[in-house]
């Protein structure tokens, strides 16, 4: 208990640092986002919208400003077209970052295992051999080129998949997953690449164990070695980097959201930066940066349930 | 994969004798050219490396040109196909490798320098240094690299000096928490003690003594950080957010493309292959060395 309080503690200071860092980086760096918006327009009109946004106002009081407006949840708005509210803005992406990064969580995992375990089993065998060169590839693939020969395979020959967009899950689970799985391959493949390099070794180094042995030798079949007594310690070290795991496919679904036209976070702050609209990169940043070091916090606390050998008093 | 769930040291199963760095050297080179994967990659980067160097005399087109010949097919005058400037797409990709290369090696170098120090001066002092390098490191523990990379073009602004410095940055937790470890471990070893009980100077020992025995492990990484440097720098132009310039980068060129899929699927897949190419040969080079110099896999 008293470590979870702890690490929730540090998770709070992370974010906040990490809001900070971004607060003052952004007013450091020259250039002025209201002189980019109106350009040679009126500079009257700069200094209204200027107090109006209180950018007038000295950096110190901005910040404590902000400080206050961000913990009663008020990121602001965004400074072009409708002005919509940044945490509106955010609230609509998170639900379509979180659906992405699941598919691609578990069609990683999938693969990722299997190929791992297989190549285990088979050692050096073809399978062994071609699971490897494939994963080989698949952490040398960037993937939103990933993304974009699945689209012209999969959506612009074939026809099978929807190239771009996005269908909520209240549209029915087969139209939200049909737009999701190329764009969940895009995303889940380069990992599935390092999930299955993992378990393999894991796999390897399992098996040569004398429990292994020695169940072997107690006549047990060898699928129920592999799987009752083999794998399930070799998952220990692959549970192990499924924090890290979430954290990596929500950095590729930043790029890959942008391939597929998905409303996401990382859509939304790649464009907001695109636009400079200061508000909302401030806003995404920070989100983003709440949604890793929670994953975090939750992956941790997980592992305490699954090992009980993990103690962190 | 670039994390690490703990920052146990790696130790390296290096002899601690002084005069191991000569006689390790000539060995280390032996066993990489015996093994298939460091000559595959070789190869390829040197052809890589020496075709992008002489790219003017290879193709006979210019990267910028453009021309009425435009989204053509691969064909024998162009190789490759022309893309919708009836720019030739070969041209263009071997002149976007000087931009790839160029940024990977030039942001591992940088961010292995500054990450390094940082990892030696915060292993072999402790205290404050430690405390405060540190503390900055987990910070950006807590993050992708790549977020990392997003994160400051945000705030730096795009361009290819921008570009660099953020990519600098965001590998530079790796370099410093590899060797942290490292000088850690090597900081109690007996021929430290050796050196400085003949009077040798901190700096003299952190360059001549610590570092050696600790180069291993960062070796390793500054490839594979290569190669995840050269997919970042793809993935920053890819989202408009890397080098602003008329070159081409291979990130840019994909990105272009993608107005053209349904009649030029050439001007997406080339440039993704040369970027895979080049990162399959790195990340082949990369794995045979933690081989050969027995670091410990991750």
């Amino acid at each position: 208990m008293r470590y979870f309080v702890a690490r929730v503690i540090q998770a709070l200071i992370v974010v906040w640092a990490v809001g900070t860092l971004v607060f003052f980086m952004l007013r450091a760096v020259p250039g002025d986002p209201i002189q980019a918006l109106l350009a040679d327009v009126d500079p009257t009109a700069a200094d209204v919208i200027r107090a109006k946004l209180g950018l007038d106002q000295p950096v110190w009081v901005q910040y404590i400003l902000w400080m206050r407006n961000t913990l009663a949840g008020d990121l602001g708005q965004s400074l072009y077209g409708s002005h919509q509210e940044v945490s509106q803005q955010i609230a609509e992406a998170i639900p379509r970052t979180v659906s992405l990064a699941l598919v691609a969580f578990l069609i990683s995992f999938t693969l990722g295992l299997t190929a791992g375990i297989v190549s285990a089993v088979k050692r050096d065998s073809i399978f062994d051999y071609g699971f490897n060169l494939a994963a080989f590839l698949g952490i040398s693939m960037p993937s939103f080129w990933i993304g974009i020969v699945l689209i012209i395979v999969f959506a612009v020959n074939l026809r099978w998949f929807p190239s771009i967009g996005y269908k909520p899950m209240s549209a029915g689970l087969d139209q939200w997953l049909r737009y999701l799985i190329l764009p969940g391959l895009a995303v889940g493949l380069p990992f599935s690449a390092s999930i299955a390099r993992l378990t393999r070794s894991a796999m390897l180094e399992v098996l040569g164990q004398d429990y292994i042995t020695v169940a072997r030798a107690k006549g047990l079949n060898e699928k129920r070695v592999i799987f009752r007594h083999a794998l399930r310690n070799a998952l220990i070290p692959v549970v192990t980097v499924m924090g890290i795991s979430l954290a990596l496919l929500f950095s590729g679904s930043v790029v890959v959201e942008n391939v597929f036209a998905i409303k996401g976070l990382g859509r939304v702050l790649i464009q907001s930066i695109l636009n400079r609209d200061y508000p909302v990169v401030q806003g995404s940043i920070l989100l983003v940066a709440v949604l890793l070091v929670f994953m975090n916090l939750a992956v941790d606390m997980l592992y305490r349930l699954i090992d009980p050998r993990i103690s962190y008093d | 994969m670039t994390r690490r769930a703990s920052d146990t040291p790696m130790v390296a199963a290096l002899p601690d004798v002084g005069g191991a760095e000569i006689s390790q050297r000539p060995q280390t080179q032996h066993l990489l050219l015996r093994d298939k994967r460091a000559i595959a990659g070789l190869t390829v980067l040197v052809l890589i490396i020496v075709s992008t160097l002489f790219a003017s005399f290879i193709s006979p087109y210019d990267p910028l040109s453009q021309d009425y010949d435009i989204l053509l097919p691969p064909s024998p005058t162009h190789i490759l196909g022309t893309d919708d400037l009836g720019r030739d797409l070969f041209t263009r990709i071997l002149f976007g490798a000087r931009v790839s290369l160029f940024v990977g090696v030039v942001t591992v170098t940088i961010s292995m320098v500054v990450g390094v120090a940082m990892g030696i001066l915060a292993g072999y002092y402790g205290g404050w240094i430690d405390i405060l390098f540190m503390r900055y490191i987990d910070l950006q523990w807590a993050f992708p690299n790549f977020i990392i990379a997003v994160y400051l073009v945000a705030v730096f602004g795009t361009g290819l000096a921008n570009v660099i410095v953020a990519i600098s940055l965001a590998f530079l937790d790796d370099f410093a928490r590899i060797t942290r470890g490292m000088v850690l471990s090597i900081r109690e070893e007996e021929y430290v003690l050796a050196a400085r009980s003949i009077g040798a100077s901190d700096t003299v020992i952190m360059l001549r003594h610590i570092l050696p025995n600790a180069i291993a492990p960062i070796i390793v990484q500054a490839t594979l950080s290569v190669s995840f440097a050269i997919l970042a720098e793809a993935g920053l132009s890819f989202l408009g957010l890397g080098v602003k310039s008329s070159t081409p980068t291979w990130g840019l060129i994909i990105s272009d493309a993608r107005s053209f899929f349904t009649r030029a699927w050439w001007l997406g897949i080339y440039p993704g292959l040369a970027i895979m190419i080049t990162v399959l040969s790195i990340n082949f080079l990369g794995d045979a060395l933690r081989d050969v110099l027995d670091v410990r896999a991750e």
